[in-house]
């Protein structure tokens, strides 16, 4: 892999006396599903929010597709191909579904200084977005506010948003996070669906879909990657499960029954 | 935008034919004194839609939007008395002036937020308001009287008052409907979407900066066509058009309405406006009533009036 699609160099982030990212380095081929996790407080957001932007690290760079972005707005990023979901669900509340996603669509569609036209009314933007609803299942509620949605819809919501934007990477912070098994199940599966088309960076605690759904997980504790390696190394990697004490037992249960 | 039969269409409705066939009563009764009324009524309507623009679809809690009252009227008045007096030239430097303050004013206040953008738009109003202060030419604190209005070739004749009302009539009309558009175009749905979350319309690809202060901008320029009308109204203009109460008076105006509701600002003005005049005819502490009125309007109807009438659709 010459060419990895994400690259991270010794990023570091600093919150006071704080690493919460300590001279940390990734690397993300095309077409990979690549895993974060790591113990609450790891810095597994903090991370999302600097390869999007959103926080600048302290020193280090962040590389994608061959181009340097570390400096880069987030605004910039997304127009190179990278699209976040938020681990706690940050979509426009007082708009329907379908206005959430085809605002993503149209980020992505020439510039927005437009004043007369009824945006509403744009076919292509109307059709790229329902497309998207239909891809997480949301095309039912496509005229529905946000603020009338539920939990596990705004979740599939987040992620249609991000696949509107037409990304190369898609980074997905906790999807599953507050999921009941159903959706879970059904977030799982639409997964495997997207991984097939997109290279995926994904952070989460359930370790059941982890495991089930990476080819790749990166361990982070306190900010530093223990162990990068594929699932079935992960598991049996002592220092991880030294890590996870507590969660350990989730770990080699999962692994038990996947394996 | 679906037309749905409601209250608060219908009042809007009502209103609106009532603006158009006011000059025909006022000419039938020789009331001359409603058309005065509605004329100054209507232009602060302008002036509070303008500032809907920005407060109600973009979030934008600007607390200085009386400047531009005073610099579309200060540019009026002062080409006037440089014996300028074509309105061709006095409007287009009175809009092209309230657009360069607000590019300035909006580029520094739009990286703050929350009191802090409130407060930077009031200090800049304010400071406005002290230049004019100051400009002893034109008036300095008494304000500068304007001898003779805007012409414009024979086209219209601002001194015949019904022309001179429905002059003010279609620029509020023309400046909803353009409000209209833009609420409902792409950069309107932007603006919206940073009011409604900014960081997630930066995530999915939008310089936020830009759009809002685009939308300040237009904002802005809207105000100052509406204090060139007041200029010629009252034939005056003083540095008080400026004062902060009363930029407060028009965020009153669009709250009282309803935020974010295309007619709202228009109905707040007529309310707000028509009251005050009615309550200071029995007392001159009129505002004892006033402000308890709208206490309750923000307590209990947060879409103000607008909001009691019918359900607001946003745009």
């Amino acid at each position: 892999m010459a060419d990895p699609l994400l690259r991270v160099d010794n990023l570091v982030r600093r919150f006071g006396g704080i690493l919460a990212t300590d001279n940390l380095s990734l690397e993300v081929p095309r077409g990979e599903l690549h895993a974060i996790i790591g113990p609450n407080g790891a810095g597994k957001t903090t991370l999302i929010s600097q390869l999007t932007g959103q926080l600048m690290p302290n020193s280090g760079t962040v590389h994608f597709a061959g181009r340097d972005i570390t400096r880069l707005p987030s605004y910039r990023r997304s127009a190179l191909g990278l699209a976040r979901s938020f681990q706690i669900t940050s979509l426009l509340k007082d708009f329907t579904a379908i206005d959430n996603v085809a605002l993503a669509a149209q980020a992505h569609d020439g510039h927005s200084f437009r004043f007369w036209g009824d945006a509403r009314k744009e076919r292509h933007l109307r059709d790229a977005a329902r497309a998207a609803l239909e891809r997480v299942g949301l095309a039912a509620r496509a005229d529905v506010l946000v603020s009338e949605l539920s939990h596990g819809e705004q979740r599939e919501l987040e992620l249609a948003v991000a696949l509107a934007t037409k990304p190369q990477l898609l980074l997905l912070d906790e999807p599953m996070a507050g999921l009941g098994v159903t959706e879970s199940a059904r977030m799982v599966t639409l997964l495997k669906e997207l991984r097939k088309e997109f290279t995926i960076v994904l952070v989460e605690h359930d370790m059941e879909a982890v495991f089930a759904l990476a080819d790749r997980i990166t361990v982070l504790v306190y900010g530093r990657v223990i162990a990068c390696d594929a699932p079935d190394a992960i598991r049996r990697h002592e220092e991880v499960k030294r890590a996870y004490l507590g969660e350990q037992h989730a770990v080699t249960r999962h692994g038990g029954q996947i394996g | 935008m679906k037309s749905k039969l409601n209250a608060s269409n219908a009042v809007v409705a009502v209103v609106c034919a009532a603006l158009v066939l006011l000059p025909i009563y006022s000419a039938a009764t020789g009331n001359i004194f409603i058309l005065t009324l509605l004329t100054r009524i209507i232009i602060f309507a302008l002036a509070a839609s303008s500032l809907n623009l920005i407060m109600g679809y973009g979030g934008m809690m600007s607390f200085g939007h009386a400047a531009y009252l005073g610099i579309g009227g200060y540019a009026v008045g002062i080409l006037a008395a440089e014996d300028i007096g074509s309105g061709f030239i006095q409007w287009p430097v009175a809009l092209a002036v309230s657009a360069l303050f607000a590019l300035v004013i909006g580029s520094l206040s739009l990286r703050t937020r929350g009191v802090y953008f409130i407060m930077i738009t009031l200090a800049f109003a304010q400071m406005a308001y002290y230049v004019a202060s100051a400009l002893s030419r034109y008036g300095g604190d008494d304000g500068l009287t304007i001898y003779k209005r805007s012409t414009f070739d024979g086209l219209i004749n601002l001194s015949d008052r019904t022309q001179f009302y429905y002059l003010c009539l279609g620029c509020l009309f023309g400046g909803i409907y353009l409000i209209w558009r833009i609420v409902n175009s792409r950069f309107g749905l932007v603006v919206q979407g940073v009011r409604s979350n900014e960081q997630r319309m930066q995530a999915i690809g939008f310089p936020a900066y830009r759009y809002r202060l685009t939308c300040f901008v237009i904002a802005g320029t809207i105000c100052g066509l509406a204090g060139a009308l007041l200029a010629n109204n009252t034939d005056f203009v003083s540095p008080a058009v400026m004062y902060w109460t009363r930029s407060g008076d028009l965020m009153v105006m669009v709250i009282l309405g309803g935020m974010g509701s295309l007619f709202g600002p228009l109905i707040g003005a007529i309310v707000y406006l028509v009251l005050e005049e009615l309550l200071s005819q029995f007392t001159e502490y009129w505002a004892l009533i006033m402000g308890p009125l709208l206490l309750l309007i923000v307590l209990f109807a947060r879409g103000g009036i607008m909001g009691l009438l019918g359900r607001v659709r946003r745009g």
